[in-house]
């Protein structure tokens, strides 16, 4: 088994801050997640990340990781399935398993799907839950975004730029969650059409995406069906330690990213902060590893 | 077995034509999850040397091959045996499950 003075999980704004934190804090740190950049890394384009006035998703969690790396912090991707408390943490992993003084739980959220009739099976033959990675294959064709956040306004606009036609179905009356700004360039988008007050109740085609049926009763020809309808938290792998959570499932951390179990902090989107970003994913990081470190030394 | 890269001149040689059924990265640069599947591609290329050829396609300079599969979404894994589909996967998978996936469908040809 693996020993180390910290473990984190999670290599999105909050990991990766963390190991950057702990790295320079002289920590034996190591990173396990199951993705690279995490949910960041799929935005299209980020305009609020200070330094940056405007960054890819991928190439700004590019650099983070690379930041890490080049600062000894060892990054495994694997998928972690438990983890328990002896005296210490003991994490288990599709391949291995870890030991472990702290704990930063940097996870983030899981995509949510539209749970509908054809979503699964056309999986990558027109639904997609990653407009970066495919808007370039529906050039000239007519597209779907399901949502109304940022992530599903910038799916849009990025869309725009290839599909000859985009809809956003979403079920609110207006647009109350997402960013003005962003708002705003989809109004002026002219191939961009909103249905508000819709949802999605069917995707049917045989070996692609061919229309999609509305809760209204109305049926529209598209190719392509991007998900983009929020996430929500998930803490299987925690049961067993007990970690306790508000009623929506978020965890509960106090101002130093401490949980309710000694050793064990938790940073970024899957804690209960309010503002979800990659700014405050990155703070609560840098706190979470201040405090596994001011621990570590203290003699905990 | 090294990893090939497909274009259009060494599709046929290498795919329609291969003795042993192959397995095709269907990827591009702007992809997250591809770059994230890549080196995974590449440490399974050697693990199963002689028994399924590993092959890439990049998405973007190779659009025709990307379209004749009906790609629409990447990464996405196809598996060809004897000039033929028989099994797609699509999204990233960390190591242990895509080797997983890889056996199942190495048993079922």
């Amino acid at each position: 088994m693996e020993k180390y003075d910290l473990v984190i999980i999670g290599a999105g704004p909050a990991g990766l801050t963390a190991g950057i934190y702990a790295a320079r804090y002289k920590l034996n740190v190591i990173i396990l997640s199951k993705d690279m950049g995490g949910l960041a890394a799929t935005a299209h384009r980020i305009c609020n990340f200070p330094s940056y006035e405007e960054i890819g998703g991928m190439q700004l969690m590019e650099r983070m990781t690379n930041q890490a790396l080049k600062l000894g912090v060892k990054i495994n991707y694997e998928t972690v399935l438990e983890i328990t408390k002896n005296k210490e943490f003991i994490i288990k992993t599709s391949s291995k398993e870890y030991s472990s003084k702290k704990v930063i739980f940097a996870g983030g959220t899981e995509r949510k799907k539209l749970n509908v009739p054809g979503e699964e099976k056309l999986l990558g033959r027109g639904v997609s839950y990653c407009a970066t990675c495919d808007a370039a294959f529906f050039k000239n064709k007519i597209v779907s975004v399901v949502g109304g956040s940022d992530a599903a306004l910038t799916a849009a606009l990025l869309l725009s730029e290839y599909a000859e036609k985009v809809f956003i179905i979403y079920r609110q009356k207006e647009f109350s969650k997402a960013e003005p700004a962003w708002v705003d360039l989809v109004r002026k988008e002219k191939k961009i059409k909103v249905l508000f007050e819709e949802e999605i109740k069917e995707i049917m085609g045989e070996v692609k995406v061919e229309e999609i049926k509305l809760s209204s009763g109305k049926k529209i020809k598209v190719d392509g069906v991007f998900v983009e309808i929020g996430s929500v938290p998930k803490l299987d792998l925690l049961n067993s330690l007990k970690i306790r959570t508000e009623n929506r499932g978020y965890i509960l951390v106090n101002e130093n990213q401490e949980t309710n179990v000694q050793g064990f902090y938790a940073a970024g989107d899957i804690t209960n902060n309010e503002l979800k970003q990659i700014v405050t994913a990155s703070a609560g990081g840098a706190i979470a590893a201040y405090n596994s470190y001011k621990s570590i030394k203290g003699g905990d | 077995m090294s990893l090939i890269h497909i274009t259009e001149k060494n599709f046929d040689k290498e795919i329609v034509h291969s003795d042993i059924p192959v397995i095709i990265d269907f990827w591009a640069e702007w992809c997250g999850p591809c770059q994230m599947m890549g080196p995974v591609f590449e440490k399974l290329s050697k693990e199963y040397t002689g028994k399924l050829k590993f092959a890439k396609v990049d998405t973007e300079s190779e659009p025709e091959i990307a379209m004749q599969f009906g790609i629409q979404g990447i990464p996405s894994l196809v598996v060809i045996h004897k000039g033929r589909e028989v099994s797609r996967i699509v999204g990233f998978a960390p190591e242990a499950v895509l080797k997983q996936k890889i056996d199942s469908i190495l048993k079922q040809i």
